[in-house]
C-alpha cells in the first residue's frame, strides 16, 4: 500500500507538482498520464526522493519514507527510465546485479537471480549474459534495464516512460512482457507517461494530472465515461472514447450462448480486436473458444456494440 | 600493417636500448659530425644511468602531477567544490603558461640546485592535460546514467568510484600520455640547473660544439617519448576495452 498524502513540490514561485494526494494498492499498476511539465515525473521521483517534496509525505506499508534512509529506500524501489540509463561498462549481468550487489548478496544468489530474470525477459544468458550494453538493440537494452529495476525484489517499481523510446512494435511487446512479469511477481508499479493508449492499457488505475494538479484518479472505465473535467474529456478523446472501452472489456464479458460459424476468437481478445475482425471478415457473429480451444459460445457485433455505449 | 608496426617498435626498442647499454658501437656513425678530432660518444656519465635518471625524474613529477590534477578534478566537479572550478582552472593555467625555465629560475634560489626545481617545473607543467581531461571525463558522464544510479540507491561514493570514474578514466589516461610526452622533451632543461637527466648530453654538446653530443641526447628523448608514447596508448587500448568501449581509432 502506498499513501502519497498533500505531496507539493515548489521551485521557488513555481509549483510543480499541487497538493497531490492518492492511494496506490498493492500489487496494481498505476499509470500518471499527463503532458510534459504536468509534474508526472516529480510526482514519481518524491517517491524514491531524488526530489526532496517541499511538503506532504509518502507512505509505504504505513511507514513514512522520510524515516527511511534515502539509499537504503532506493535499495528497496525499483527505479526503471526512459532511454534506460544502462552502465556502458558494465556487461548486461552486471548492470543487472547492481542492487543486489549493492545488498551484499552471495555470488551464488546473484547469478541465480540474474539468469532468472534474463529468461523472463526472453534474453539467453549465454548470449547475452557478457554482453555490453551498446551491442544491444534499442528493445534489448530496455528490457535489461527494467530487469535491473527488479532485480532484487522491489515490492514497488517506479517507471517514467520507460517505454518512449522505442518504436510502435517493440512498445506493444514491452508493454506485454511487463503485464506479464507485473502478474508473475505481484509487484506494485506506478508509471509514468504521456501516452493515453498505453495509460488505458496498463492501468489498474489511472491518475490524470495537469499543470501540477491531480485532475482525476480512477479506473480506465471510470475516466472514460465519468471524465471529471473538460480537460480530461479531452484527453481521452470523445471521438475514440467508445473504442477506448471496448479495448478495456474483453469478449468473456460479452458471451453469448449458441453457436457461430466463422475463425474462432479466444475469450481473453479485447472487444475492440473482436469487432475488428468480425468487420474485417464481414461477419455479425463469431464462435469463442478458451485457451484449451474449447468452444464457449459466440460474440456478436451487437453484443460488442452494447458495451462501447454510454452508460446511464 | 599490424605486424609491420610491432617490428618498427620493436627495432626502435632494440636500437634504443644497444645505444645507451653499448653506445661505443655506434661511434663510427657519429665520428662525421664532430671535429678537431673531439669524442663521437658521450663519455662524461653513463647514458644509460643518465636515462634512468631521466625516466624517474619524468615519471615521478607525472606521478605528482596525476595525484594532484585527478583529485582537484574530482573536487571541482562534486557539489561541494563548484564554486572553486573557475579558480583551479585558471591556477593549472598558470602552471602551463609560466615557462619551465622561467619555474626553474624562480625555484633554484628557493629549493637550491638539482632534481628539485626540474621536479617543480614538471609537476606544473604536467598539470593542465591530466586537470583537462579530468574534467572533461568526469562531465561527459551521460546524466542518465547517474540518474539511474543515484535511482538505485548507489551513494555518492560509489557513483564516483563504480561509474565516474571508471566511465572517465580512458580520457584522463590519455591526459597522463599527453603530460608524459610533453615532459620527457621538457626535463632536458633541468640540466641547466643540475639534475642529473639527458639534458647533460645536449648541454655538453652545445658548450663543446659537438653536433654528435646533441643528437646522441636529442635522439634517445625521441625514441624514449615514441616508445612511451606507443606503450601508453596500448594501455587506453586494453583499459577501454576492459570497459566495453570501442577502442578509439579502430574500425568498429
Amino acid at each position: 500500500m502506498i499513501e502519497i498524502e498533500h505531496l507539493t513540490k515548489r521551485y521557488g514561485n513555481t509549483t510543480v507538482v499541487d497538493d497531490v494526494s492518492l492511494s496506490i494498492a498493492k500489487g496494481t499498476i498505476t499509470v500518471v498520464v499527463g503532458t510534459s511539465g504536468s509534474g508526472k515525473s516529480t510526482l514519481l521521483r518524491m517517491i524514491n526522493r531524488l526530489v526532496e517534496p517541499s511538503s506532504g509525505r509518502v507512505l509505504i506499508d504505513g511507514r513514512d519514507t522520510m524515516s527511511i534512509p534515502e539509499d537504503a529506500l532506493r535499495h528497496r524501489i525499483g527505479y526503471a527510465i526512459q532511454g534506460h540509463g544502462l552502465f556502458p561498462h558494465r556487461t548486461v549481468a552486471e548492470n543487472i546485479a547492481t542492487v543486489p550487489r549493492l545488498l551484499g548478496w552471495d555470488q551464488a544468489r546473484i547469478d541465480s537471480r540474474v539468469d532468472e530474470l534474463l529468461r523472463l525477459f526472453q534474453l539467453a544468458p549465454d548470449e547475452f549474459a557478457r554482453k555490453y550494453p551498446q551491442q544491444l538493440s534499442g528493445g534489448q537494452q530496455q528490457r535489461v534495464g527494467v530487469a535491473r529495476a527488479l532485480a532484487a525484489e522491489p515490492e514497488l517499481l517506479l517507471m517514467d516512460e520507460p517505454f518512449g523510446a522505442l518504436d510502435p512494435i517493440i512498445r506493444g511487446k514491452a508493454q506485454e512482457d511487463l503485464l506479464a512479469i507485473q502478474r508473475r511477481f505481484g509487484t506494485t508499479v506506478i508509471l509514468v507517461t504521456h501516452d493515453m493508449e498505453e495509460a488505458f492499457h496498463l492501468g489498474d488505475k489511472v491518475a490524470v494530472m495537469d499543470r501540477a494538479r491531480l485532475l482525476q484518479y480512477g479506473t480506465p472505465a471510470e475516466i472514460l465515461v465519468h471524465p471529471a473535467e473538460a480537460y480530461v474529456e479531452r484527453l481521452v478523446g470523445t471521438a475514440d472514447r467508445p473504442f477506448r472501452l471496448l479495448s478495456l472489456s474483453t469478449v468473456a464479458d460479452a458471451l453469448e450462448p449458441g453457436p457461430a460459424s466463422g475463425q474462432p476468437v479466444d475469450k481473453g481478445t479485447s472487444l475492440r480486436d473482436a469487432l475488428a475482425r468480425m468487420m474485417w471478415a464481414g461477419r455479425t457473429e463469431m464462435p469463442v473458444v478458451d485457451g484449451a480451444g474449447a468452444a464457449l459460445g459466440k460474440v456478436s457485433v451487437a453484443g460488442i456494440l452494447a458495451h462501447g455505449r454510454q452508460p446511464a | 600493417m599490424r605486424a609491420l608496426a610491432i617490428l618498427l617498435r620493436l627495432a626502435a626498442l632494440v636500437l634504443l636500448v644497444t645505444f645507451i647499454a653499448a653506445p661505443n658501437l655506434f661511434a663510427p656513425v657519429f665520428q662525421p659530425l664532430t671535429t678537431y678530432d673531439a669524442p663521437a660518444i658521450y663519455n662524461q656519465g653513463s647514458l644509460f644511468s643518465l636515462t634512468l635518471s631521466h625516466l624517474a625524474t619524468v615519471f615521478s613529477a607525472a606521478l605528482a602531477s596525476t595525484v594532484v590534477a585527478v583529485l582537484l578534478g574530482i573536487f571541482v566537479t562534486r557539489p561541494s567544490g563548484l564554486e572553486f572550478l573557475p579558480l583551479s582552472r585558471s591556477l593549472v593555467n598558470i602552471g602551463q603558461t609560466f615557462p619551465p625555465v622561467a619555474v626553474l629560475a624562480v625555484a633554484v634560489p628557493l629549493v637550491g640546485f638539482g632534481e628539485a626545481p626540474t621536479l617543480i617545473a614538471l609537476f606544473l607543467y604536467g598539470l593542465l592535460p591530466i586537470f583537462e581531461n579530468t574534467l572533461s571525463g568526469l562531465t561527459n558522464v551521460s546524466p542518465l546514467t547517474l540518474e539511474a544510479a543515484k535511482g538505485m540507491g548507489m551513494s555518492a561514493r560509489q557513483r564516483l568510484l563504480g561509474v565516474e570514474l571508471p566511465l572517465a578514466l580512458p580520457i584522463i589516461l590519455a591526459g597522463i600520455r599527453l603530460s608524459v610526452v610533453i615532459n620527457l622533451g621538457t626535463a632536458t632543461i633541468g640540466s641547466t640547473v643540475a639534475a642529473k637527466g639527458l639534458g647533460e648530453v645536449i648541454i655538453a654538446g652545445l658548450q663543446s660544439n659537438n653536433t654528435a653530443f646533441i643528437l646522441q641526447g636529442g635522439l634517445i628523448v625521441a625514441l624514449l617519448a615514441i616508445l612511451i608514447h606507443d606503450a601508453l596508448m596500448s594501455v587506453e587500448r586494453i583499459v577501454a576495452r576492459r570497459l566495453g568501449q570501442q577502442p578509439a581509432g579502430a574500425a568498429a
